[in-house]
């Protein structure tokens, strides 16, 4: 395993109109690591997972990943990166008239298109089984899932094709505490057995605290600190000292 | 040594083994799954130190092997190990998809679904329809939870904004039909029926029926589209709990829209189609405007009029109506928005061109005809 990052950004800006959301932003992302990404609302978290994932075309700023710059790469190239990774989006996007084995076959039938039907209905199950679901509910539509169930249906749709780097976008947002700590587990656990590199927007002190292996913090338009959450408790910046020395922070930390 | 997944079987102090090589991943497994399916022996162990890269498809096929046949998996790396456990945890022996019927039973099946949503459709209709009433019969009781602002909004979108499209529109049919009547009419030397044909077809049919079938087009797809997007987003329950009845503050202001902008669409398109008739009549047959429309007062009576605008404001009413219950009716996913706004469309026209049926007769048996 080398030392060079997964993801590199360098001086990434964002802007909507007038409204600049990132201004000469830097991120490494390191191979095998958890890197939790928090930030204000409107700092701009969800806009810099949809820069790094091609969704959202960045002003200026390189950005490369597995060390090839995404701006660069021909529509060949992009389709092979698009394979080695997966997303969760924030309230799963599950294709709503699929049902969630459906749902999960959708990237390996894209990508692989000669396996058969048994075995893909097979790999759906199992991928099914391992984010933490049962068996039968494969043939269920995401409509007839739990939030927390859709959640994880969503999880094996993005762990479908076995990629190395996965996106969570706030996965434990609207879950209750006991479904995100085992969500949390979940995603350790996978990432343990899988070798997974995680990039992972949160709201969730707990999350933080048991899974980030770094803490991104995004204020004033850039990455200010990117560090192991006890090397951010010492920094001297209002926003971090709020955000995890106020209450919810502390407890938090006494849980963790 | 090659990339592709590929078995070996050897015999090794009696047992069987079965030594794997490549890369088991999805992208190189090949035809492996489908040739161990067809496997004619059970080997003992399986060996798979020879696999260079493991992902958890080939996992999978590895496990599932070594469960088919009670074999014992060797020379495993750490990382392989680890995919092993993890899909042996994942497989579940339940049943994950549902069997198919046969072709005939699923037939008969679907017949029969289809009839009986076709029926509690209607009866549906005709709750909604209820339910609307009780709304209109409060808010007469109570004007002030009349949602004025609403109900003009409406006649803006139902109304003004159609006035272009349903004016040329009318205005076309009216050439078309005076250019196909004259064709007809001259063999027998009766160009001049060419404007009983317009004055009275116009008047008492199409221009209200045009218009009909355009407004369900324009406006009750829209009302069952955003009505339907809105049950998905929660947004009608929302109201609820907030105390605003969805039929007050939805339904009624698009019901009442259709209903009132009906008759003066429907009067408008009329009056573009009778243009586009005279036009052609002083283009095409040199007749003049002013004997055409002297001709046009000696020949359509005032009962045809009546009879086009005492049906707008019914068929205003079934169009709103049905597109604001195809849109409540929405539930579960975003395929359901685009199937009830179809349905809305469709069941509005068939119905309007029923009822258009019934008031024909009506009209001819109180002597309007």
């Amino acid at each position: 395993m080398s030392d060079e990052p997964i993801i590199s950004i360098r001086g990434l800006r964002n802007s909507f109109g007038d409204n600049v959301v990132h201004e000469n932003l830097d991120l490494d992302v390191r191979q095998g690591e958890i890197l939790g990404v928090v930030g204000g609302s409107g700092t701009g978290k969800s806009v810099l997972l949809r820069s790094i994932i091609g969704l959202q075309e960045p002003d200026t700023g390189e950005i490369s990943i597995f060390g090839e710059r995404i701006d660069c790469a021909t529509a060949e190239e992009n389709l092979d990166l698009r394979r080695r990774w997966g997303v969760l989006f924030q309230n799963g996007a599950l294709f709503s008239t699929l049902t969630v084995a459906e749902n999960v076959q959708v990237p390996l039938r894209e990508f692989y298109k000669n396996i058969d039907e048994d075995l893909l209905c097979e790999i759906a199950t199992f991928k099914i089984v391992m984010s933490g679901l049962k068996a039968e509910d494969a043939p269920k539509y995401p409509s007839e899932l739990s939030g927390g169930m859709r959640k994880r249906a969503a999880l094996a749709r993005s762990l479908a094709l076995d990629p190395l780097l996965l996106f969570l976008d706030e996965p434990t947002a609207g879950l209750d505490p006991i479904g995100a700590a085992a969500f949390d587990n979940l995603i350790l656990e996978l990432k343990e057995a899988l070798g997974l590199t995680i990039f992972l927007i949160t709201h969730d002190l707990d999350t933080l605290h048991t899974i980030c292996d770094r803490v991104a913090v995004l204020a004033d338009r850039k990455v200010i600190a990117c560090a192991p959450i006890e090397e951010l408790l010492a920094l001297d910046h209002p926003w971090i000292q709020e955000y995890f020395n106020g209450p919810r922070g502390r407890a938090a930390l006494a849980a963790g | 040594m090659t990339v592709e997944a590929d078995f070996i079987e050897l015999e090794e102090g009696g047992e069987r083994i079965m030594r794997f090589s490549g890369r088991l991943t999805i992208a190189r497994i090949g035809d492996v799954p489908q040739r161990l399916s067809e496997l004619p022996y059970s080997p003992a162990r399986i060996d798979i130190s020879n696999v260079e890269r493991v992902d958890t498809v080939g996992a999978w096929v590895v496990h599932k092997l070594a469960r088919d046949h009670g074999a014992q998996i060797v020379g495993a790396s750490d990382h392989a190990d680890r995919l092993l456990r993890q899909v042996s945890i994942a497989d579940d022996p339940a049943k994950s998809f549902d069997e198919d019927e046969g072709r005939l039973h699923r037939i008969i099946a679907r017949i029969g679904a289809s009839t009986l949503e076709a029926l509690s459709g209607l009866k549906g209709l005709l709750a909604f329809f209820g339910g609307l009433l009780i709304a209109t019969a409060s808010v007469i009781r109570h004007p002030g939870r009349m949602r004025f602002n609403a109900v003009v909004q409406r006649f803006e979108t139902v109304g003004v904004s159609a006035l272009g499209i349903i004016g040329l529109m009318s205005f076309l049919i009216g050439i078309v039909i005076a250019q196909q009547g004259a064709v007809q009419l001259r063999q027998f030397g009766a160009e001049v029926f060419t404007i009983n044909l317009i004055g009275r077809i116009t008047t008492r049919e199409l221009g209200v029926l045009m218009t009909a079938i355009m407004v369900a087009g324009r406006s009750g797809s829209a009302f069952a589209a955003q009505i339907g997007s809105m049950k998905l987003a929660e947004e009608v329950d929302a109201m609820r709990t907030i105390g605003v009845p969805p039929m007050q503050a939805l339904v009624l202001p698009r019901v009442l829209a259709t209903t009132l902008l009906m008759p003066l669409l429907g009067f408008y398109s009329t009056f573009l189609m009778i243009v586009g008739g005279g036009l052609l009549c002083w283009i095409g047959l040199g007749i003049p405007p002013e004997t055409f429309i002297l001709r046009l007062r000696e020949v359509v009576p005032m009962t045809d009029l009546w009879v086009g605008l005492i049906k707008a404001p019914v068929f205003g009413m079934i169009i709103g109506l049905t597109g604001c219950y195809q849109g409540m009716q929405v539930r579960g996913n975003n395929e359901e928005v685009g199937n009830r706004t179809t349905t809305a469309v469709v069941q509005a026209i068939f119905l309007v061109i029923v009822l258009d049926a019934f008031f024909a007769v009506f009209f001819s048996s109180v002597g309007w005809g």
